[in-house]
């Protein structure tokens, strides 16, 4: 009983602290925009560099996506929806979802470590003695940063597996459905709101995963334990706390 | 203690802090004299990196007050913190240089924030403060490339770069060969007699700091023990004072971290 009260009152904190913080960065971020150089750095660090995970990610989802389909496709004759199928499920779902837990994988342990290393040599405290406020010159830019490249890198997701090399590949190039019906199904009947909603998503994602890893690398203790414990806890709570907003907007948006 | 009011740079009273139980400051009253060289001599432990933080406005008192300029550094807003810290050189026992940036930009960090310095200008000042650490030819290298001692050089190139009217070493000859010391001694007190700096010195190693000081204050457990003039303290019968300049483990500034029990009845408990 205490003990569990122990734990809510912990975990009340943490929100709290959290939440907080959160403001703080918020009221930081416009004068982090009169910084592009800094923002651009920190986008080639979590953006660039996940690339590589997200395209060949993508590619095997949207392969994989469209082997299942066309075998259960062509159980009733229908394999010429294959490319309805493979964009339906990976634009309202996989793309935002895969792309959010790769992200926190990939970018937000780096970010939680890198902030919590510096934290814990004296850098942000070697900053703030320098009248530099660590939240406006660290956190913002970095906390800015994930948040564009969510939707970025949530849409080369769904490029790589509906056309370039997933659900294309294996479907027309290899199954052989028609490149035109592909094409025209996806056209047909993909609405632009479908888009629109994936990239909410992803935008909601991208925040939860930036607020998370900046939050537990800036509160990291100051030590190796500290900064390894922050890396962990931030891919855990972030992938957590996707699967579980995912179902929740999909709820408001399917309505 | 000494001199009229607007001399006085930093003043500290009545300070308490404490880090949970542990008591690091229990009634302190320190003057740092303006435009003068202070030491702070002290064993390890006391709290003279945490006195530092105080004074820098990182760490807040449990009691007692601490103003920089007249100003108490714990009563502003945070913008006015900043701005009081413009005025202010903090030099860190580890250095803290910026990881991702090299010696160059460590040093240009703090004009390229505060200042709208053309490129040119930013230039020249880095590589002048780099050339008076002896650290010109280390520029282009990585704070991971570097050793400590030059790390913490390159940290004094960066925390003079703005000119500030205060600046507080924390142990800044700590990892130096002695012709670096000399140099670095040289160099405290040629910023201090040019520009007229106010010094604040933490240091062990009390016969070089004594050498370049003005007025010296020694702590331990909690209290000022002693303070006064390096003459003052070198000939101070106070037995503390004596202690700590000879470096005698026995004496009353005690050399062990304080443990519950004694030493005979830790060893011969049994393991349970
Ligand atoms: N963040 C902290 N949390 C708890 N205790 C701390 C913390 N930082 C320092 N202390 C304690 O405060 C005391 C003073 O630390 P401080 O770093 O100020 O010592 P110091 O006089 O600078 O020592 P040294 O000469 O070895 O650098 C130490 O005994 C240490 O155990
Ligand atoms: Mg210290």
């Amino acid at each position: 009983m205490s003990r569990g009260s122990n734990i809510l009152a912990e975990f009340l904190r943490g929100l709290g602290q959290a939440t907080f913080f959160l403001l703080t960065i918020v009221r930081a971020l416009p004068g982090a925009l009169l910084r592009p150089r800094l923002i651009v750095q920190q986008l080639y660090h979590v953006g660039v560099l996940s690339l590589i995970i997200i395209v060949i990610s993508g590619s095997f989802v949207g392969m994989i996506l469209a082997l299942q389909g066309y075998r259960t496709l062509s159980h009733f004759g229908a394999t010429s929806t294959l490319g309805v199928f493979v964009s339906f499920v990976v634009v309202r779902e996989l793309a935002p979802v895969v792309t959010a837990l790769l992200f926190a994988g990939r970018a937000g342990s780096a970010l939680a470590a890198e902030i919590g290393l510096m934290k814990a040599t004296d850098q942000l405290s070697g900053m703030e003695m320098m009248a530099v406020d660590p939240v406006k010159r660290v956190i913002a830019p970095r906390f800015l940063a994930a948040l564009i490249a969510m939707p970025l890198l949530t849409s080369i997701f769904a490029v790589m597996a509906i056309g370039v090399a997933g659900g294309h590949l294996i479907g027309v190039d290899l199954l052989g459905v028609d490149q035109g019906t592909y094409w025209g199904q996806i056209h047909a009947e993909l609405r632009p709101h479908d888009v629109v909603e994936s990239l909410i998503k992803s935008l909601f994602f991208g925040i939860v995963i930036a607020w998370i890893s900046v939050y537990q690398g800036y509160f990291a203790a100051p030590t190796s334990e500290g900064v390894s414990r922050a890396t962990t806890s931030t891919v855990v709570v972030s992938s957590l706390i996707v699967v579980g907003l995912d179902f929740v907007l999909t709820a408001f948006m399917f309505r | 203690m000494i001199s009229p009011d607007s001399d006085i740079h930093v003043r500290v009273r009545g300070l308490r802090f404490s880090f949970g139980p542990r008591v690091i400051y229990d009634g302190v009253d320190l003057d740092i004299p303006r435009g003068k060289i202070t030491a702070i001599l002290g064993p390890s432990g006391t709290g003279k990196t945490t006195l530092l933080r105080l004074i820098g406005g990182q760490w807040r008192p449990k009691s007692g007050s601490i103003e920089v300029d007249g100003v108490n550094v714990h009563k502003q807003s945070r913008s006015q913190l900043f701005e009081l810290r413009k005025r202010m050189g903090l030099l860190f026992q580890s250095g803290a240089l910026l990881t991702d940036l090299s010696v160059f930009e460590n040093v240009a960090f703090p004009l390229r924030e505060h200042t709208d310095l053309p490129e040119s200008m930013i230039r020249d000042l880095v590589l002048m403060n780099l050339e008076a650490v002896g650290l010109r030819g280390a520029r282009e290298l990585y704070p991971e490339q570097i050793s400590g001692g030059m790390s913490r050089r390159v940290a004094l190139a960066r925390a003079i770069a703005l000119e500030p009217a205060l600046i507080m070493f924390d142990e800044p000859f700590t990892g130096q060969d002695p012709i670096s010391m000399g140099v670095l001694i040289r160099l405290v007190r040629t910023l201090n007699k040019a520009q007229g700096l106010t010094s604040i010195i933490v240091s062990h190693d009390v016969k070089e700091v004594l050498s370049i000081s003005d007025y010296a204050y020694v702590i331990s457990g909690g209290k000022v023990l002693d303070h006064g003039t390096p003459e003052a303290i070198r000939a101070s019968r106070s037995e503390y004072a004596q202690q700590f300049l000879h470096g005698r483990p026995d004496g009353p500034v005690p050399f062990h971290y304080k443990a519950s029990k004694n030493y005979a009845d830790d060893l011969l408990e049994s393991v349970e």
